[in-house]
């Protein structure tokens, strides 16, 4: 290896987490609008909401990229290459965080939302200032998965010919032939970049745990296995990853 | 500008089904692979030996970690340098059944602690031997309540599949490129493809809403 190819493998990790910082902000965006769309008094607007979070799950993230970059050029939209891929990775993981923040919502004790009505809290208000503090906490370990979920995702896009990780990879490849070592190297890039997500997003849970007045987990050490695994292991029916 | 042809739809569906039928084939293989492997994974985390549970972990954690693309690049261009001469198909397949039975695992693990710790102390009391303790009575229980989980991660790795045009399989997607390459209009074949996993995958996912509620009390 090379000082060139790292400098090609740096370069691909920065336009990675360019990606997953982009698509990560359209999808809470997502998230949090169609989750607390959900919610609302008005059938029509849960019945939009439900029928949008079924079809960007229903399908494939890869295939919604190829439908934004090959098909939609032809409706008169052309979209440069990282721009399909954080739509594509952004709507589609939104549609999953939806349905974790309409869990947490409906996850808060009942009686918070009666003694906003009882304060005559507008909808709103009640959302802002009594729902929405309570259930962010409760969000945050299944948000560590999904952004997992979405950093591997971002690996998609190389095949839209973004210069992203999996991209270089393959032009590394392609000029030295040493596929193993390449093809491991970035597997551990990719790993170290995960790790320090959760990390990350560990410190994010304990705060606002903090923030709510709750204890945080215990912590295990930089190394523990994360107690936002134990989010993986049995989704909510819905025919998703976590 | 185009327009939608119902047509072209006509023309380019049976090769588009040529595909769903190679998609679903690698579901089911890659499924197979995965409950079995993360059975493997799941119960070898449970091994009260640290030099078993340390390497397994770190293994599923490094693959549950990492792009699945990636990983089937890995396979594709990797194991034929070690003697090792798949089909793409059959390459596609370890892949996907490698990355899901990282998850499976946790699914196997959250089923077998939700078994009562009174069934592990009747099977003390009765004496049976390790082997029949786990085969007839602890796996029965946990597996009857992984069913709706599994059943997700199912599909899941369906709408993963595409991935595998990647690796040349003759997957849904690639018929859809291929199409699109030779006639250069990728709307219809790419929205019918993206219209197919839909219509899949939803009902399919209310069929496991309705066996949760039936498997899982």
């Amino acid at each position: 290896m090379t000082g060139a190819l790292w400098e090609l493998f740096f370069k691909g990790v920065w336009i990675t987490v360019q990606l997953m910082v982009y698509s990560a902000a359209l999808a809470a965006a997502v998230a949090f609008g169609v989750g607390m769309a959900r919610t609302s008094r008005l059938r029509v607007v849960r019945f939009l909401s439900g029928a949008y979070v079924e079809i960007f799950r229903g399908t494939s993230a890869l295939v919604l990229m190829f439908w934004l970059f090959f098909a939609l050029p032809l409706l008169g939209w052309q979209l440069a290459g990282l721009w399909a891929g954080t739509l594509a990775l952004g709507l589609s993981y939104g549609a999953y965080g939806s349905e974790v923040v309409r869990g947490a919502l409906a996850a808060v004790a009942p009686a918070q939302r009666e003694a906003a009505v009882a304060l005559s809290f507008t909808p709103w208000q009640r959302m802002r200032k009594v729902l929405l503090p309570q259930a962010f906490p409760e969000m945050m370990p299944p948000f560590t998965n999904l952004l997992v979920e979405l950093l591997k995702g971002t690996a998609l896009a190389s095949l839209l010919s973004i210069g992203e990780l999996t991209f270089e990879a393959k032009l590394a490849r392609l000029s030295t032939g040493e596929s193993a070592q390449v093809y491991g190297i970035i597997l551990v890039l990719y790993f170290v970049i995960a790790f320090v997500v959760t990390r990350i997003m560990r410190l994010v849970e304990r705060r606002a745990k903090a923030s709510v007045g709750k204890a945080p987990e215990p912590s295990g050490g930089l190394f523990s296995r994360t107690p936002a695994a134990a989010g993986t292991a049995a989704p909510a029916a819905g025919g998703g990853k976590p | 500008m185009n327009t939608w042809s119902w047509g072209y739809v006509g023309d380019i569906l049976p090769d588009l089904l040529k595909g769903l039928g190679v998609t679903v084939e690698a579901t089911v293989l890659g499924s197979l692979v995965s409950f079995a492997l993360g059975l493997v994974w799941a119960l070898a985390l449970r091994s009260p030996s640290r030099w078993v549970t340390w390497p397994v972990g770190a293994v599923v954690e490094f693959v549950r970690n990492t792009p699945l693309l990636v990983q089937l690049f890995f396979l594709f261009f990797v194991l034929p340098s070690w003697g090792l001469t798949f089909s793409p198909l059959v390459t596609g397949v370890i892949g996907l059944g490698l990355h899901y039975s990282t998850y499976t695992a946790e699914v196997y693990r959250a089923g077998i602690d939700g078994v009562p710790a009174g069934q592990w102390e009747a099977a003390v009391a009765l004496n049976l031997p390790r082997r029949r303790t786990w085969t007839a009575v602890i796996l029965p229980q946990a597996l009857r309540r992984v069913v709706p989980a599994l059943g997700n991660y199912v599909i899941a790795m369906f709408k993963d599949t595409p991935m595998l045009a990647a690796i040349t399989v003759g997957d849904m997607l690639f018929q859809a490129n291929t199409i699109g390459a030779t006639t250069f209009d990728y709307m219809e074949p790419i929205t019918v493809v993206g219209a197919l996993f839909i219509v899949i995958s939803y009902p399919t996912s209310l069929l496991l809403r309705a066996l949760e509620r039936r498997l899982v009390r």
